[in-house]
């Protein structure tokens, strides 16, 4: 049961929205999707809900592409947010999760148990535009997940909440998971993604720049990140072989190097120079490899 | 259950519980109340029952019988009293409220009535009306009378003339009949036409507004565009048909409890005595029709917009179109066998209105109807097809859109190429 994109192109008129997407997501996994503003994450989700059609290439799950009669399988959290002002919270979501094949008490029993989950019991009789930005995301997103799907896409789940209300987010998205469902969600935000994806793709311009597993990925990208804190001047290693990028702090310098070996080497050059009081090896973050990958095209 | 029905009650219910269709339904239901009680609230109104009391100063001393009873043939309701006193006295009973006016009677030069009316206003003319009447009825006699013609002369001189109006083509309706077409035809028609610029009104609303609050695309993500559609034209069709149920039962009713006092007015002039069932079944049949065909334009011109704001500008052309159709059936029932009223039948955007005229007022063969039934049908479908394909477009088209480019945009946005 993994969602399987093959050579999926959408083109409107000219323009060339997504070109040549493969993707495999696993059953049960966290798949991360990355990109740049308009990099075509929006579209490539709306080819997987059957929205829109695909120029080129097809889009299944479990080997059957996704049309209507598979509505009920999957949930959707859209990128801009929208539920009826004027319907009360319980009508609202009862109806969704009903459009989506799930009878009414169970329904009922699903929403109160999710309105239990995030503590806003107390919601169920108020209207949705009577309620805090944050608290109406937590409703929309339980319109994504109440009818318990199996593969479940978020667009932009976390953005414009608070720090309290993104944990409790994520707390939920993670117990989905647990519970056996296939996730696919987008971010600016590089850290949700490290943090909780096992895959990732990196869109730009329409196409996958990086693509694979975050720790093949974070390997296969070589260069490291090398932190020294020291009491003497390190301004000189900005020159040494192997330096990718340099940046002076104030207690020592933040190196991106080619690789482990780089490291050796400037260990051995510096030691017995001064005291050191960090020399820290560390993987690229993901923000290094979006940077490189999709900036440098910018320049 | 089906989404398709769970979209369509949804729909049903949600506008049937809003407080603004309630509040429509019992201020049309204290109108027709009020229409159908017409007579009756007048007569509450009118103090003295709808008496009027008129003082008459004779100073002639033989006009007063003559005319009274004439009077009495034109309006029962006007009371007259001699009045036995000078000007002023009597001008004092009606500033006092005693009686509505006084007339004084005399004779001229040549012997003949001449009056002048006294009231506190002269608003009121029809009792001026009646009064002059009956005086220039009384004048006449006198006139006669002087003239030394008898009573068979006279009568033969005021005699209307014979004139009746015979239709050569078979089946066609009498001037009666036709008289009392044209009066239900009209209430029909004017049903038709508000109900389908209110209720087209409320679909481009009610999608535009499931578009503007971004809703829109979890719902089309659940169900096919084309279904949530129909589904909601046939919500806002059933609700229609409640409305419209609410009122003809009130009014039925309220108009059956009435049938005394308005005997032989109101009712023989609208038609009513008995209605044609053919005209009945025509029009739900062009209800219905009007409804679908105006429904589905609304629908995919609504889901067109991405503001409510933009929802009026957007129906705008619809709306005219079916103000026209309207302009053209008041000119028809007039002139119903006008061959532009035969041409324009024909026209789908039209023939729910002018069609019903035509089978309404004429007696036009039945295949006619049946073709601009037809024809209407196909529209529909054709407009249905073309418009879910809009739609589907057009529910993921945000931004500055109320042109008619955006129809093109839309229709890009779903096709395969």
């Amino acid at each position: 049961m993994s969602l399987k994109l093959e050579h999926v192109t959408k083109r409107f008129g000219q323009f060339t929205a997504v070109n040549d997407l493969s993707l495999e997501i696993p059953e049960r996994e966290m798949f991360g999707f990355l990109g740049a503003n308009g990099a075509g994450k929006t579209t490539t989700f709306r080819m997987i809900l059957g929205l829109l059609d695909a120029s080129e290439g097809q889009i299944t799950w479990d080997r059957h592409p996704l049309n209507y009669s598979t509505s009920h399988l999957v949930g959707y959290l859209p990128e801009e947010r929208g539920l009826y002002p004027k319907l009360k919270v319980r009508d609202q979501l009862i109806y969704l999760a009903r459009l989506r094949g799930m009878p009414k008490n169970e329904a009922l029993a699903e929403l109160r148990l999710w309105l239990e989950k995030f503590k806003i019991p107390e919601y169920e009789n108020k209207k949705v535009e009577e309620l805090s930005k944050g608290n109406q995301q937590k409703i929309q997103f339980i319109a994504a997940v109440i009818h318990k799907p199996k593969l479940i896409i978020l667009d932009e789940p976390f953005s414009g909440l608070d720090p309290v209300n993104v944990e409790q987010l994520k707390g939920a998205v993670l117990s989905l998971k647990e519970n056996g469902a296939t996730i696919v969600f987008s971010s600016h935000q590089m850290h949700h993604v490290e943090e909780m994806c096992e895959h990732l793709c990196i869109l730009h311009k329409g196409r996958p720049v990086v693509h694979g597993a975050l720790k093949e990925i974070k390997r296969t990208f070589g260069k490291k990140n090398l932190m020294i804190h020291a009491d003497f001047p390190l301004d000189y290693l900005k020159d040494h072989p192997g330096v990718v990028k340099s940046r002076m702090t104030m207690e020592g310098a933040e190196l991106q190097i080619e690789g482990e070996l780089v490291a050796e080497n400037i260990l051995q050059e510096i030691v017995g120079k001064g005291f050191i009081r960090k020399f820290a090896l560390e993987e690229p973050s993901l923000n290094d490899i979006f940077i490189e990958k999709v900036g440098n095209s910018y320049e | 259950m089906n989404s398709f029905w769970i979209i369509l009650f949804h729909t049903y219910f949600n506008k049937l519980k809003s407080k603004s269709f309630i509040v429509t339904t019992l201020l049309t239901v204290v109108i027709v109340l009020a229409l159908t009680n017409i007579q009756n609230i007048i007569n509450l109104f009118d103090e003295n029952g709808g008496q009027e009391k008129v003082a008459v100063l004779d100073e002639t001393g033989q006009l007063y019988e003559p005319f009274k009873q004439q009077v009495k043939t034109i309006n029962k309701d006007i009371q007259l009293t001699l009045y036995k006193g000078s000007d002023k006295q009597a001008e004092q009973a009606v500033e006092k409220g005693d009686y509505q006016g006084i007339i004084t009677l005399r004779f001229n030069e040549e012997q003949l009535p001449e009056g002048i009316f006294k009231a506190m206003s002269i608003a009121d003319s029809s009792l001026f009306t009646d009064l002059e009447t009956s005086l220039q009825q009384v004048k006449t006699m006198l006139a006669a009378s002087q003239m030394n013609l008898t009573a068979a002369q006279l009568q033969k001189l005021y005699e209307p003339v014979d004139f009746d109006k015979v239709a050569l083509e078979k089946n066609a309706k009498t001037e009666e009949e036709l008289n009392q077409a044209r009066g239900l035809v009209y209430i029909l028609l004017f049903i038709i036409y508000f109900a389908v610029i209110m209720y087209a009104n409320m679909i481009a609303m009610e999608v535009a507004t499931e578009k503007s609050s971004r809703v829109m695309e979890i719902l089309i993500s659940s169900v096919s565009p084309i279904k949530q559609m129909f589904a909601k034209i046939l919500g806002i069709g059933l609700l229609s048909l409640t409305q419209l149920a609410v009122f003809l039962i009130v009014g039925y009713t309220s108009f059956k409890k009435n049938m005394d006092s308005l005997n032989n007015g109101f009712s023989e002039v609208f038609g009513f005595g008995d209605i044609p069932g053919a005209t009945i079944f025509y029009a739900v049949v062009f209800f219905i029709l009007g409804y679908f065909l105006y429904a589905t334009l609304a629908a995919f011109l609504g889901s067109l917009v991405s503001r409510i704001e933009d929802v009026q500008q957007m129906i705008t052309p619809m709306t005219l179109l079916v103000v026209a159709g309207f302009m053209i059936a008041m000119f028809g029932l007039g002139k119903p066998d006008a061959p532009f009223i035969t041409v324009t039948s024909y026209i789908p955007f039209f023939t729910p209105m002018i069609m019903f005229l035509r089978v309404g007022m004429l007696t036009i063969p039945v295949w006619e109807a049946i073709l601009g039934i037809a024809i209407l049908t196909a529209t529909i479908i054709v407009l249905a097809v073309f418009g879910a394909r809009v739609y589907r477009g057009g529910v993921l088209m945000y931004g500055k859109s109320n042109s008619f480019k955006d129809i093109k945009k839309a229709l890009q946005l779903t096709k395969n190429d």
